[in-house]
């Protein structure tokens, strides 16, 4: 089946979501919209899947116009979709959620299930989908999730999926399973719609690439164009890729963890034994597969775990067991994980958010109140400083797009006068211009003489950034090893797997 | 000026709607609930005219008997502003009390406990009241601190339960009104409390030492609750409305990274809801009952969370929300006793305006509004946990 776009156009009051968009995806053809955040690719699929009526423009499906003004319409033509956010019931079962909106009902009404599990069984087999159809979705991994949500497109017979922006969640090796399964959905002729910002998985698994920048189609390519050529017509202006780095030479160590235990509610360990210098100039990455203590360190650091053994010292002095504000003040600048859950408070304007750690403290504040004029002074130098995009600082957080979240986040963090800088997942969802700010943000804290320590699930970011690797695995630093690994050698690592040395 | 106006609508305009729209629905109810209405069914006009003339009535009498009364200009003209002495007399504990539930929502939890904390305060003052002979101002001061260390230390119990065992405050306060209640029958049997030759539950009146002066001589009831009231209001918005109450309220992931200690702000601010109920009760006693009884608290604990409602947990709104639902509870005894109308109707329109508070999208719907400043989410956060 081919799916064709006419001269799809989508406004939004004053915004031009979609305008004139044209483009085509063959029988068997994986093919990538690449594009930054808030270039317009959800938009256009949320059109192609009957989510949002455009404005003007045609879709055809095997060269007929059809008209989609629903879900349930798209599924009946053969479209099917996944979601960036999952659309799961995490207390059901797996056959339970792949069969919701269209459950069989034996007599009695009690559901029937046996008919379902085993499409799902056929679909496993048939695709490489391996998947228990009993268990419950919130004990699956989010890939396995994901793997619900393509084998429930599959059920409805789809030959065209959507995959929005699929690997965001996911882990290098989830990543690596996804696209495998892609190449597979390709080879039985299911056509594919892959949307997202990540160059290096574009390259390898689509045929042809779709370029969107500011709601238009700005350029066709194919996956032989190189990483360079690709981003500088996502982002319409040259990128470098890999941050410019100088060899730094790293001072005495400001940040020493020494044999850190933490348990988990349960006593289970989290991390174990764990002991580990930072020095002033210079990036430490600590890389692994999410879910192997790496959460539980950074947040140890700055006092957010309970049940923590060990020590903690910065210059000299220990804070493990002190409090979340005497580790702010020590001189951490902390990156959480979560900017949405942890890091800012979204109901709140953009200067309250600059100040949230600071708030008590001159010059916000004198004793007893807070000083309006001078957070709105130093909130307007912070936007202008580290490029948040936005009208005023009397802006709701909640309306920026995750870069600029990002952004405040950092400002906040990198503003005060700090020794030591966290960053837990620094890049996550965030597209390619501002990936590139972050970095380099995070270089210059470097050679400014602080100590960086950065957690990543993601290796390119590893690579670009560190001085050293640290490898976790399950609550220990297995090996610390030089930037210029190679890629596999430290996938193994990542893996559990301990090179022999000779 | 424009601008100020806008912003003022924007902010206001739920609130005055949800209370436009349960008027209207309470007129509805006051018509049709009129046998006189109901019997000329059969001619639509006068049925219509009737209607009109008897909710219009009601709502006469109504605002007669909260602001001013021409009937009792009789002996002299300032007579006629007794009703809205009595609406200012009701208003001071309601201010106070749904005070309490605003700070509390501003910092994300849900204080249902009002009633309890306002039952302590009103038993802590009612005792330095009677059982203490002090000179005159001090006396009064010492029996509202206590009343407020008191009503503080049970509203704390909350925030220290939740922060250290993270024991959900509506479930706490809830139970622990229905201890407060209970605990005041039985103190009020006790022979400390019990008053000299009654048998039932009545304390001895507290000294004249220890009463709140009256503002305008005896004949009105109004009182310096009032005035302690505003204060308070002032105070409120100046010095409570903490930056890391609101940051903690409204996401305590982000507050506790930045260094917020959130249990602390849980503690204290129910601390502080707990002694601003507890100052409730405390001028309750001294103000205008005197005497703690069984049934000192009435509804001022519930009403309270309806007033912080409406005033949109604002300390400003709370305040003009209480004044408008205390004309309404002075008014409604007019109301009864002048028309056929029940009392029992100003109860129903309360409600209905809480109804139409929690259901933002419907006065959307009715007003065709393009998009209302819901902020629903204040008052659904004491669920969140």
């Amino acid at each position: 089946m081919s799916v064709e776009l006419r001269g799809i156009t989508k406004s939004f009051g004053t915004l031009m979501a979609n305008n004139d968009i044209n483009f085509k995806v063959g029988p068997g053809e994986i093919h990538a919209i690449l594009g930054e955040n808030g270039a317009g690719k959800s938009t256009l699929m949320n059109i192609l899947y009957g989510l949002i009526q455009p404005d003007s423009g045609e879709i055809l499906i095997d060269g007929n116009i059809v008209k989609i003004d629903s879900p349930s319409d798209a599924l009946a033509s053969g479209i099917g979709m996944v979601h960036q956010h999952f659309m799961l019931i995490p207390v059901f079962t797996v056959a339970e959620n792949v069969v919701l909106g269209h459950e069989k009902m034996g007599r009695l009404g009690v559901l029937r299930l046996d008919e379902a599990k085993s499409i799902i069984s056929e679909i496993s087999k048939e695709f490489g989908l391996e998947i228990d159809p009993d268990e419950l979705i919130e004990n699956l991994s989010v890939g396995l999730q994901q793997r619900v949500e393509v084998i429930r497109a599959l059920i409805y017979k789809a030959k065209i999926l959507i995959l929005d922006e699929p690997t965001a969640v996911l882990t290098p090796q989830e990543t690596d399973e996804l696209l495998q399964i892609m190449r597979r959905l390709k080879e039985q002729g299911t056509s594919i719609i892959f949307i997202t910002h990540k160059l290096r998985e574009v390259k390898e698994v689509a045929d042809k690439i779709t370029i969107i920048r500011r709601g238009s189609v700005v350029g066709t390519a194919l996956p032989t164009a190189s990483q360079e050529e690709l981003a500088n017509q996502m982002v319409g202006r040259p990128i470098q890729s890999t941050t410019n780095k100088r060899l730094s030479k790293s001072g005495k160590p400001i940040l020493s963890i020494a044999n850190l235990n933490i348990i988990d509610r349960n006593g289970v360990p989290l991390v174990k034994n764990l002991s580990l210098d930072i020095c002033a100039s210079e990036i430490v990455s600590v890389a692994g597969v999410q879910g192997n203590g790496q959460s539980e360190l950074a947040r140890a650091l700055l006092n957010l775990e309970d049940n923590c053994s060990g020590s903690i010292f910065i210059d000299g002095k220990e804070i493990l067991g002190t409090s979340v504000s005497n580790s702010i003040h020590s001189g951490i600048a902390y990156i959480p994980e979560s900017r949405e859950l942890d890091g800012l408070i979204n109901s709140f304007d953009i200067s309250e958010n600059l100040i949230l750690d600071v708030f008590n403290r001159a010059p916000s504040s004198n004793k007893f109140f807070m000083n309006k004029h001078k957070i709105a002074v130093l909130a307007n130098s912070l936007m202008k400083e580290f490029d948040i995009r936005a009208q005023k600082v009397s802006d709701l957080v909640s309306s920026l797009s995750g870069g600029n979240k990002q952004k405040v986040v950092l400002a906040r963090e990198l503003s005060r006068s700090v020794k030591v800088v966290i960053a837990s997942q620094p890049t996550r969802g965030l597209d390619v211009g501002s990936i590139e700010f972050v970095h380099k943000r995070l270089v210059a804290e470097r050679d400014a003489g602080r100590a960086v320590l950065i957690f990543s699930t993601e290796l390119d970011e590893v690579f670009a950034l560190s001085d050293r690797i640290a490898v976790m695995y399950k609550g220990e630093i297995i090996d610390v090893v030089p930037p210029n690994i190679s890629r596999q050698d430290l996938g193994l690592l990542m893996a559990g797997i301990k090179k022999v040395s000779v | 000026m424009i601008n100020i106006i806008a912003k003022l609508w924007q902010s206001t305009k739920l609130s005055l709607l949800a209370f436009f729209l349960a008027v209207l629905t309470g007129g509805l109810l006051i018509a049709f609930s009129d046998p006189n209405v109901l019997s000329l069914w059969k001619s639509p006009f006068r049925f219509f005219s009737e209607a009109i003339n008897v909710s219009s009535k009601a709502y006469a009498a109504l605002f007669q008997g909260a602001i001013f009364d021409i009937n009792l200009t009789k002996r002299s003209f300032v007579n006629g502003f007794y009703p809205l002495s009595e609406t200012f007399t009701i208003a001071a504990p309601l201010i106070l009390a749904g005070l309490s539930v605003t700070l509390a929502f501003r910092a994300g939890l849900f204080n249902i406990g009002a009633q309890g904390q306002f039952i302590f305060g009103a038993i802590s003052a009612s005792y330095i009241g009677f059982k203490f002979s002090l000179p005159p101002v001090i006396h009064i001061v010492v029996a509202i601190i206590f009343a407020i260390l008191v009503a503080g230390l049970w509203g704390g119990l909350v925030g220290l339960l939740k922060s250290k065992t993270g024991a959900h405050e509506v479930i706490v306060t809830i139970m622990l009104n229905y201890i407060a209640a209970y605990f005041l029958l039985w103190i009020l049997s006790t022979n400390t409390f019990l008053r000299k030759g009654r048998q039932d539950p009545i304390a001895p009146e507290v000294q004249q030492n220890a009463r709140l002066p009256k503002l305008f001589g005896d004949s009105f009831r109004v009182n310096f609750a009032i005035i302690i009231a505003f204060l308070v209001v002032i105070l409120i918005f100046i010095l409570l409305d903490r930056f890391q109450f609101r940051a903690a309220g409204a996401n305590s992931f982000a507050a506790k990274t930045a260094g917020i200690s959130v249990p602390f702000v849980m503690t204290t601010v129910m601390f502080i809801a707990g002694a601003l109920a507890g100052l409730a009760g405390a001028v309750q006693v001294l103000g205008s009952e005197y005497a703690l009884t069984a049934g000192v608290a009435g509804s001022f604990g519930f009403d309270a969370i309806t007033v912080a409602l409406l005033g949109r947990a604002k300390p400003l709104g709370t305040f003009l929300a209480a004044l408008l639902f205390a004309s309404l509870r002075a008014g409604g005894l007019t109301m009864q006793a002048s028309t056929t109308t029940p009392i029992d109707i100003v109860l129903v329109i309360q409600a209905l305006v809480i109804l139409f508070i929690a259901a933002p999208s419907l006065v959307k719907v009715i007003f065709r509004l393009k998009q209302v400043n819901a902020n629903s989410d204040i008052a659904a956060k004491g669920w969140n946990g």
